[in-house]
């Protein structure tokens, strides 16, 4: 049966979703006990359905969902790994989730051993002093080392760096988390070789650069093989290096933002260390910081005192906190598990895989679609559609023409450098019985494009739902349901 | 070991490297310099199957004192609420817990479609015009907020009620630092029946032409309802926007902000349906009057049609966001907390409104009964005078420290100490009861904190 309505069109008044205990305490007469302006007219529109109902409702949305169990979801720059089953196991221990963040150290020594230990697993794989576990998401943990970056250039009264370079090819968080911090953004070109244009690069650094941020391997899945000219270059001129980590899945114990020259790293727990997605979050964004940096970490800064961990607020040069409590503790305990059951051989692996398997279907796939920094590449690449667009089916129609044989598409569009660019990234997890089965649908397309380019045109047409309409949906926004 | 979750076997593997046209895994990595290569492992423990990671992680849970073994009265902006089963048999399925932002509509419509009702049932809750599809946490979407209302007006000072959650204070502060954004915070009234409430007079007196917002919470950092009608009348004789910070819980109960003259509304969601969880994740909402629409942070969902023209949803307004829009971005954000967004839609999707109106009044009739036990006990003292919502201050006899130390002994987690954010509440105690709580669990606290106070352990 199909049945697309919404929640509250579903809704029947006096039907009960949940039985909650009866209270047995006096009941207070609240009309009598707020003021009468204090207290709501009208109702919210909540819906009233029964828990049946709630099930069924959003059982069929989910059906019309699509995740990394459902199959094959190659978003580039995403790293849509398997997410290990134990992992959610182990962050719905009631002694996890049933955890207050205000009880104070002496009731809460396992959360606080966990979050240790992962500052040092996490150190140890980015090559770096310490790490805060703080910040949300990438983009929060962007935030979070530029203002360590203000932080330490005030710290010794150098005021005049404002500028914080980005690559063209940089993700859209990097530039706008550098304007959140009020920096003034500096983008730079990259080579014909797709790298940071050194050149370009020499040039901009003056005494008002603050830093540079930089991804490695870069957004074309290529490594920036000048890294240590790079560093070399920024610190010269008094700046700091900010490595921006979604794609440290290429690199796990293979090599290390620090070693690189980095001052400050951020990992996506929920790209490189196989939390889920979510459906957008929540993820997790710990920043690891070089030694001279550690005095700007956010507060609470979790310590071993003897046998006994502790939060550590007494730190006069930290930058304050980014976000309550200590950072998106369930997400935090679940790439604990992770890296606790793949050990540093394992991950390591999970890299190598990785980019065998971004190789492998780059090389099955060069002779029929543009890739323009065709090179070996890391654990994702470009290609480019623009052969299959002159012939008038686009990235677009592709990736749509994709979500019919059972993919989730690319990225497409991104990065911007690229034209018609399709971002495939496989990560580890996958077969290459799987890796074999999407090259064969990706050349069937591209033959598609070429004989019936149309045909892609009207795809998808086995989803839920045929092409939506976004510009309508920007034009005249509806945001909500309405009675 | 090898790890089962990487399924190509060495000899694919071999197959693989020859399609490439090259002879072994590290030839994949000769861009990188030999001096940046690793020579030798990472320093990490040895791999642990299943059987011995959940031996050892349930060592680390034994560690704890967790709010299923002992009886929790602590809040502070976080709350030990009922959690009905359902919830996380719905989050658990992996088609949503396993996708990514749907940035592919077609075979999202599911996230899609519940990020929808989540933004109507905000919307509702706070009666706003639209919500957006979540941010981080109620400290990161009150620092948008306030972002949001400096550039919508073009001015750089907001007005921020102490009465505040300090933890969202000490978030605003430390992100506007650089912004030349400034915060003239104002105090709350000591004595008198609004003891608890924000000076108005002091609000008065910090209001300019500068004044790009007030930030107001209800119910505040202490429990107490504030009159939001008048400090938004007052914002608006400066032409300031109103911002307010809420309980999505008390909203079963209280006129919405939006009726009152809030332009913003932003809160923490993790009272609806989502577990402590050690203060993360949690779930920022964040919604606004309609003239702000087009300036909100973060994904939002909208309604439009397929080519068949039948309903269906798509990320949109994406001409705001930091993939598009770069540092002329609204935000910075882009990993949002959809899976708790989820959960609360969920969660009130079986409460319903008659629900939701049962759990905020049988707060408020729990927190009242423990109150009054409390004082009852001759061992705690009135602070405030104003009327509260689930959670109220008190001054214990013996440093609130020390009892909770003891109370811990009876698996009790006492209140928070007010001490350290509030100098002029030193000694005072913040209690929180929710619906979760009966009448023997509050009169074995009512019990335990006469006993210790009296010296009698």
């Amino acid at each position: 049966m199909r049945d697309e309505r919404l929640i509250f069109e579903k809704s029947v008044e006096g039907r009960i979703g949940y039985s909650l205990p009866i209270s047995d305490v006096p009941k207070v007469n609240i009309n009598s006990l707020f003021d009468g302006n204090l207290l709501r007219e009208n109702s919210p529109e909540i819906p009233e359905v029964s828990e049946v109902d709630v099930i069924r409702h959003y059982t069929k949305l989910s059906q019309r969902n699509f995740g990394v169990d459902s199959g094959f979801y190659p978003l580039g720059s995403c790293t849509m790994k398997y997410n290990p089953k134990i992992n959610e196991d182990m962050a719905s221990l009631d002694g996890f989730t049933q955890m207050h963040p205000l009880q104070g150290p002496e009731s809460s020594q396992g959360c606080l051993e966990l979050l240790y230990r992962m500052d040092r697993y996490l150190s140890e794989i980015l090559g770096m002093e310490k790490v805060t576990l703080q910040p949300a998401a990438g983009a929060q943990g962007e935030m979070t080392g530029l203002m360590i970056i203000k932080a330490y250039h005030t710290s010794r009264n150098d005021h005049k760096r404002v500028k914080i370079i980005v690559p063209d090819s940089s993700h859209g968080t990097n530039p706008a988390s550098a304007a959140l911090v009020g920096f003034e953004v500096v983008h730079i070109p990259s080579d014909e070789r797709g790298c940071v244009d050194i050149n370009a690069l020499k040039e901009t650094l003056d005494d008002t650069v603050a830093g540079l941020m930089l991804t490695n391997p870069n957004t074309l899945g290529l490594f920036e093989e000048d890294i240590l000219e790079i560093s070399r270059m920024v610190h010269e001129c008094g700046g700091l290096l900010y490595y921006d980590g979604a794609n440290m899945n290429a690199i796990m114990g293979i090599a290390r933002p620090g070693d690189m020259g980095f001052d400050i790293a951020h990992v996506n727990l929920h790209k490189t260390f196989s939390t889920p997605h979510g459906g957008g979050g929540p993820g997790s964004g710990p920043i690891g910081v070089a030694k001279e940096l550690v005095p700007f970490l956010p507060v609470p800064v979790v310590e071993k005192q003897d046998d006994c961990y502790v939060l550590d607020y007494d730190r006069p040069l930290s930058i304050g906190k980014v976000k309550s409590f200590y950072g998106n503790f369930s997400v935090i305990v679940r790439a604990f598990s992770y890296i606790m059951t793949m050990g540093p051989q394992g991950l390591k692996e999970a890299s190598q895989t990785a980019v065998l398997n971004a190789n492998y279907i780059r090389k099955k796939l060069e002779d029929l679609y543009e890739i323009p920094y065709n090179r070996t590449c890391m654990h994702e690449f470009v290609l480019s559609a623009v052969r299959q667009a002159k012939n008038g089916a686009t990235a677009l129609d592709i990736a749509k023409s994709l979500i019919d044989r059972g993919y989730h598409p690319p990225t497409i569009y991104f990065p911007l450098i690229v034209k018609e660019a399709m971002m495939v990234e496989p990560t580890e997890t996958e077969s290459p019985e799987t890796l074999d089965q999407f090259i064969e649908a990706m050349r069937e397309l591209a033959k598609l494009a070429e004989e019936d380019p149309e045909s892609l045109k009207k795809a998808p047409r086995k989803a839920h739902v045929t092409r939506l309409d976004e510009v309508k949906a920007a034009r005249t926004p509806v945001l909500r349901w309405s009675k | 070991m090898k790890s089962s979750y990487i399924p190509a076997t060495k000899k694919q593997q071999e197959e693989m490297l020859k399609t490439i046209g090259i002879k072994s895994i590290d030839e994949l990595f000769s861009a990188i310099p030999d001096q940046l290569r690793l020579k030798e492992d990472l320093n990490l423990p040895d791999p642990l199957s299943e059987h011995e990671l959940k031996k050892q992680t349930q060592e680390l849970t034994n560690k704890n004192y967790d709010a299923s073994r002992n009886v929790c009265f602590l809040g502070a902006g976080i709350y030990d609420h009922i959690i009905p089963s359902a919830v996380s048999h719905i989050t658990s399925r992996q088609e949503f817990y396993t996708s990514y932002t749907p940035y592919q509509a077609e075979m999202s419509q599911g996230i899609l479609q519940a990020m929808f009702e989540f933004q109507t049932m905000i919307a509702e809750l706070t009666g706003m015009d639209a919500a957006n599809a979540s941010l981080y946490d109620g400290a990161s979407a009150l620092y948008e907020a306030v972002i949001l209302a400096c550039r919508y007006n073009n001015r750089n000072e907001v007005v921020v009620a102490r009465s505040i959650n300090p933890e969202y204070r000490k978030v605003l502060a430390s992100v506007l630092r650089h912004s030349g954004i400034e915060i003239k915070e104002i105090d709350f009234y000591c004595e008198g029946d609004k003891s608890g409430t924000v000076n108005l007079e002091s609000l008065r007196k910090a209001l300019s032409d500068k004044t790009s917002a007030v930030v107001i919470q209800s119910p505040n950092f202490f429990g107490i309802v504030e009159d939001l009608k008048a400090t938004s009348q007052m914002a608006k004789e400066v032409n300031a926007l109103l911002i307010a910070v809420c309980d999505p819980i008390s909203l079963g109960v209280f006129e919405a902000p939006g009726n009152l003259g809030a332009d913003i509304a932003v809160g923490e969601g993790q009272p609806l349906g989502n577990p402590m969880n050690f203060g993360g994740p949690l779930l920022g909402f964040f919604a606004v009057k309609k003239p702000l629409i087009r300036r909100m942070p973060g994904r939002i969902v909208g309604e439009t049609t397929d080519s068949e023209g039948k309903r269906g949803f798509v990320l949109t307004l994406q001409a705001r966001e930091q993939h598009i829009r770069r540092e002329k971005a609204t935000s910075n954000i882009c990993t949002n907390q959809a899976m708790c967004a989820l959960t609360a839609t969920v969660y009130l999707s079986l409460m319903g409104k008659k629900g939701l109106y049962e759990v905020a009044s049988q707060c408020i009739d729990k927190s009242v009964y423990a109150y009054n036990s409390l004082l009852n006990t001759n061992s705690v003292s009135k602070v405030f005078d104003a009327p509260f919502f689930r959670e109220f201050v008190v001054k214990p006899a013996i440093h609130p420290k020390k009892l909770n130390d003891e109370l811990l002994k009876d698996n009790i987690i006492g209140g928070y100490d007010l001490s350290t954010d509030y100098p002029e509440l030193k000694g005072c105690w913040l209690v929180a009861v929710t619906e979760k709580r009966d009448r023997a669990e509050i009169d074995l606290l009512a019990d335990r904190v006469k006993n210790i106070c009296q010296g009698g352990v």
